[in-house]
């Protein structure tokens, strides 16, 4: 009988301490964000579609049509295509599609490359009506957005509308810093990484880390504390 | 002669015009209900809730009104035609009968008779009947289902809300509204809700009928008849359109009707709290009050399991409020002998 009015009373207890923690978030600001009209930071290790690299002293793409970007791609989903222009060292790229339709996003091509040509936008709005807006033509793209910046076009490009024009975004990082012309990716990736001067927040980063130097242990970022929920009375 | 033709003629267009004036209010307060129960279902969850359609999302009930006015209404085979038409319209009459007779104000009332009381509760069971004709004419098995759940629900908190209510009229001794919130003039101290001296239970007595009209209207964490993450949308599964419309419409004025009937019975009705400025304001502001105590309550608690509602009846309230009528039954017979009964 005691044990039975200690239960209803106690039990009513824990409802009003329910509905005071409610009107206490009842009154706080809103932590939604709404979408279309505000937007989240892209985090920067954000791994979109790939797009060309404008090298900044010429304007031009960096890119010089090695094609492997291409071998690498498990999708067989880039086309490269490039022609060595008069007077020029090198080849220029004059062709980079890619069939997003079948991009898994892997990034086996960025890692490929061996001069930092290509990089993963930052672009996520992606939606669209039909499969052709996902043969990206990420040449015209980029004389597109060279055009814009005021470097006049290398050759007379068609250039298809995309659809989502890439914001005003800082410059996603070259994945390897140091990465020099010459060495392929495979020569270079121990020593880069080593040297890498902040530490790379990923799991698998870390453990190549480790790998490396197994005696030093790997600088780990700390991940994100939960802001801690206040604890209701007892 | 005057008066019969004061009653002939003049009546049936009062009460008329009562019954157009609380459609209206009831229409208008379903349709800006679901928009504060959403605003405040956001609040509490921390969001902004609706805020596209007109400032804040003020338009977007009328939007939802049109859109559901479009629809078609569709009848499924084999369903009983009659009543599945008839179980809207049933579920929402009650509701508009019984606020004729609740007194916004000392004067603002559709009807002034003096067994308002025993009205309302006689219509009071008869919207959870409609929602299971609703729900057995259906002939879907997730309407049946909630059909049965709503009818033990109902015989389960029937009995404390009645409980409760012959508590308050032995303690007010009359079932005559208006009366009952005139007894309760001059500070909220006078509140039915502070009546220790008759029923010193008297604040646990508003919490089981808070409790029971919860239970009464389906409002979470009583909503057994919808569950909508087990039965679909219980026993409005197969209505579409207005047909749907209607029984949403119905829940918020059982929910309105539910609020008054407490406010007028514990919380001093269009009394003023100080005792000075009486009014329908105040009327308004106390019900409302429920009414978003109502809705703090669903976004704060999950749904009961239908074994936990049953004890939760038929263990606690039932006994509490049996024991809080026969104490003040007792009370009463001991210190008030003279009571106006």
């Amino acid at each position: 009988m005691k044990r039975a009015f200690k239960e209803i009373i106690s039990g009513f207890y824990s409802l009003v301490i329910g509905m005071r923690i409610t009107i206490g978030q009842f009154f706080k600001r809103t932590v939604t964000v709404q979408y279309p009209y505000a937007t989240l930071p892209i985090p920067a290790r954000f791994r979109g579609h790939i797009e060309l690299v404008r090298d900044p002293e010429t304007g031009q793409p960096k890119c010089y049509a090695c094609k492997l970007c291409e071998r690498a791609c498990p999708s067989d989903c880039i086309l490269v295509d490039g022609a060595k222009l008069e007077g020029a060292k090198k080849k220029s790229v004059t062709v980079y599609k890619l069939d997003f339709t079948k991009c898994s996003l892997c990034g086996s091509c960025v890692e490929a490359c061996r001069d930092a040509a290509i990089r993963y936008s930052r672009d996520y709005n992606l939606a669209g009506f039909s499969k052709e807006e996902y043969i990206m033509d990420l040449f015209a793209k980029l004389q597109a957005e060279a055009q814009a910046a005021g470097v006049p076009p290398e050759a007379p490009a068609t250039v298809r509308p995309v659809k989502s024009e890439p914001a005003a975004l800082p410059q996603t990082q070259a994945l390897v810093p140091g990465a020099r012309q010459g060495q392929t990716q495979q020569e270079l990736r121990p020593t880069v990484l080593a040297q890498t001067q902040t530490p790379l927040p990923g799991a698998r980063q870390s453990q190549v880390q480790q790998e490396l130097r197994p005696a030093a242990p790997a600088p780990r970022s700390e991940p994100p504390k939960m802001e801690p929920v206040k604890a209701a009375a007892p | 002669m005057t008066k019969l033709l004061k009653m002939m003629v003049a009546e049936p267009y009062r009460l008329g015009l009562a019954l157009l004036v609380i459609m209206s209010f009831v229409g208008l307060n379903a349709a800006y209900l679901v928009w504060v129960e959403r605003k405040g279902a956001g609040r509490f969850q921390r969001r902004p809730g609706p805020t596209e359609v007109g400032y804040a999302g003020l338009i977007q009930p009328i939007a939802d009104a049109i859109k559901l006015l479009s629809k078609q209404l569709i009848l499924p085979d084999g369903v009983d035609a009659t009543l599945f038409r008839l179980a809207p319209l049933v579920v929402m009459a009650p509701a508009l009968i019984s606020l004729a007779v609740v007194p916004f104000s000392e004067k603002l009332l559709g009807r002034d008779i003096n067994l308002g009381l025993l009205l309302i509760f006689a219509l009071g069971s008869i919207n959870v009947m409609a929602i299971m004709l609703g729900g057995w004419s259906s002939r879907n098995k997730y309407a049946i289902i909630s059909a049965a759940r709503v009818v033990s629900q109902n015989v389960a908190y029937e009995i404390p809300t009645l409980l409760v209510v012959i508590t308050m009229i032995m303690v007010t001794g009359s079932m005559d509204l208006n009366e009952i919130v005139r007894q309760q003039a001059g500070g909220f101290w006078r509140w039915n809700l502070f009546r220790w001296d008759v029923n010193p239970l008297a604040p646990v007595t508003f919490l089981i009928f808070f409790i029971c009209m919860l239970a009464e209207t389906n409002r979470a964490p009583f909503d057994m008849a919808e569950a909508e993450s087990e039965l679909v949308a219980g026993a409005y599964t197969e209505y579409s359109g207005m047909g749907f419309g209607v029984f949403f419409m119905a829940e918020y004025a059982n929910i309105l009707l539910g609020c008054s009937v407490a406010t007028v019975l514990f919380l001093g009705g269009w009394q003023s709290p100080v005792g000075i400025f009486s009014g329908v304001f105040w009327f308004l502001a106390k019900m409302y009050f429920l009414v978003f105590s109502v809705i703090w309550v669903r976004w704060t608690f999950p749904r009961t399991q239908f074994y936990g509602l049953l004890n939760l009846s038929w263990k606690i309230l039932i006994p509490v409020s049996l024991f809080a009528l026969i104490l003040t039954s007792a009370m009463l017979k001991i210190f008030h002998r003279f009571h106006s009964v």
